[in-house]
């Protein structure tokens, strides 16, 4: 899933020091279950905005978290909030900060987090990258281990020449994602998946990604719409 | 022969070949350029050119190879994935071929964590693997990776690295195939100093029938004092320095350990003309151009073949 870390109060509070009544946005989904953008996240996040307000300030801040802003039908409780609010404080990913400013244009939208990476949950709190959304997917040629996300250089025909006792050339504490694959395809009697020259790729997302699902295809596109 | 370059002719020729190393200057200083350039004219047969090597900006291989070629010495160029894509990245093979460059090295580049700008946005379009094979493709089938045809193809020797010493061990021949199926038509090791192991990898190559696909070249790099021994043993990624260099250098007083150091390269240099399967020596003296002629005749280097003129 998508994980996301909550931005320097301080930004936070540059960015909506323009506005009277703000209305902090929180979100049911990833961001909530990295512990940055849910419910509770939304709550402390006001408490501390408070917090740091002058004396006299009139500054008012609410919240309200959807099950997820990356969705329109969950954004639907927000139309009647927006007109007692002066500005939106997204606590999503970047996409549901960009839906919101897109159902609410004349509203400035603010972001509260940082959208770090789509990645597993190792335990509570620990977050890691696993997945660059590359859009062309090669795990099956590398024993389940992303070389795009887990290899610092991204090599297709890994592994460089620099790891040291196993471990990347960049980062002495993590491991080498190609030692891995290597050691993970020969346990799996795999190896000679490793002899095969990887070519060079088509990079898929160099233009705004966008998906149609051919069985839905008909309720969005009319005929003689066809590009 | 594939390219009208001249280290293609002194290797295919089976003499022993001898390459060096230029790293280009941290500003618009062609002086400083010609000034190592000439330290190494006639010293060795083709002087590699580094691309922003360990990711510290410095003048591009291109310009500094066009400087080297105007002293008289042979180029090779280093080309890295980490700055460009593949479109810059044949345009600019594109022009090195044009302007008289005839060697290429083909490498993935150290991260830009290691440099002087953290940063900058990695590219690795293409690893060094599919660079080569962008290379050969372009060379030989006058096309570019995109598939559209190229009008001149660049006539390039192309080099590829390898490190014998790196991790999985058993892996790196393997490797060495690779980028020999991938195009390259010669290797420049990482530095050699433990011989036992370089001659056991070598050997596997042999074993493979690689050395009689590919020309490779040990790198040697002398150590200029137990110092930089002991950072290469400790610092550099991939890197073997065995702990018998690192005593004999600490056994000599520290204004001869220079001295020693030379030595102690050009007997590694003598032990690797021994190796079966070895087609010439890198010698990457880093920042220290100006001993590269005592360490080369000291290691019974000169003279070195006659430029040849090309044949008609």
């Amino acid at each position: 899933m998508i994980k996301a870390t909550v931005k320097p109060l301080e930004e936070i509070l540059a960015m909506i020091a323009p506005y009277r009544r703000v209305l902090t946005v929180g979100c049911g989904g990833c961001v909530s279950l990295c512990l940055a953008g849910g419910m509770k996240e939304a709550r402390e996040l006001n408490s501390k905005l408070r917090a740091m307000q002058e004396p006299g300030s009139d500054a008012e801040f609410a919240d309200i978290t959807v099950e997820r802003q990356c969705e329109q039908q969950f954004l639907t409780p927000l139309d009647e909030r927006t007109a007692g609010c002066d500005a939106f404080l997204s606590l999503a990913c970047g996409a549901g900060v960009q839906f919101l400013a897109e159902r609410f244009p004349e509203k400035p939208v603010f972001p509260g987090v940082n959208t770090q990476f789509v990645g597993v949950t190792k335990d509570i709190g620990w977050y890691e990258e696993r997945c660059k959304t590359c859009g062309d997917c090669i795990l099956g040629l590398t024993a389940g281990i992303c070389p795009v996300t887990m290899c610092a250089k991204g090599l297709f025909n890994g592994p460089c020449g620099g790891p040291q006792d196993g471990h990347c050339e960049v980062d002495p504490d993590r491991p080498c994602a190609w030692i891995a694959i290597y050691e993970r395809l020969q346990a799996q009697g795999r190896l000679e998946t490793l002899t095969t020259l990887q070519g060079a790729r088509q990079w898929q997302g160099q233009v705004p990604g966008s998906i149609l699902l051919p069985r839905y295809r008909d309720r969005y596109v009319k005929d003689g719409d066809d590009k | 022969m594939r390219s009208d370059s001249r280290l293609e002719r002194i290797l295919t020729s089976g003499r022993f070949a001898l390459t060096g190393e230029l790293g280009p200057p941290r500003g618009a200083d062609a002086d400083a350029v010609r000034k190592k350039a000439r330290l190494l004219a006639g010293m060795v047969d083709a002087v590699n050119i580094t691309d922003n090597q360990t990711a510290v900006v410095r003048m591009s291989s291109l310009g500094a190879c066009l400087i080297a070629i105007q002293e008289g010495l042979e180029p090779v160029y280093q080309m890295v994935c980490r700055d460009r894509n593949r479109i810059a990245m044949q345009s600019d093979i594109l022009g090195a071929a044009a302007l008289g460059v005839q060697n290429i090295l083909c490498l993935s580049g150290d991260h830009q964590c290691f440099g002087d700008h953290p940063g900058s946005k990695k590219v690795f379009d293409l690893d060094s693997m599919q660079l080569i094979d962008m290379v050969r493709t372009m060379r030989d089938q006058a096309r570019f990776q995109g598939g559209a045809d190229i009008t001149v193809a660049p006539k390039l020797f192309i080099g590829a690295a390898a490190n014998p010493f790196a991790e999985p061990h058993a892996f790196r021949v393997v490797r060495l195939a690779k980028k020999i199926a991938a195009g390259a038509d010669f290797i420049q090791t990482q530095c050699v100093y433990n011989m036992e192991r370089f001659e056991s990898w070598l050997a596997q190559a042999r074993d493979m029938g690689l050395t009689d696909k590919v020309y490779i070249l040990a790198g040697v790099t002398p150590l200029k004092s137990l110092g930089m021994a002991r950072y290469m043993q400790k610092n550099v990624p991939g890197m073997d320095v065995p702990e018998k260099l690192i005593q004999r250098l600490k056994g000599v007083e520290k204004k001869d350990q220079a001295r020693e150091g030379i030595a102690i390269c050009c007997e590694q240099i003598q032990q690797l003309r021994e190796m079966k399967g070895l087609a010439g020596i890198h010698l990457m003296a880093i920042e220290w151009e100006h001993r590269v002629p005592e360490i080369v005749e000291q290691a019974g280097l000169l003279p070195r073949p006659a430029p040849e003129p090309e044949q008609a």
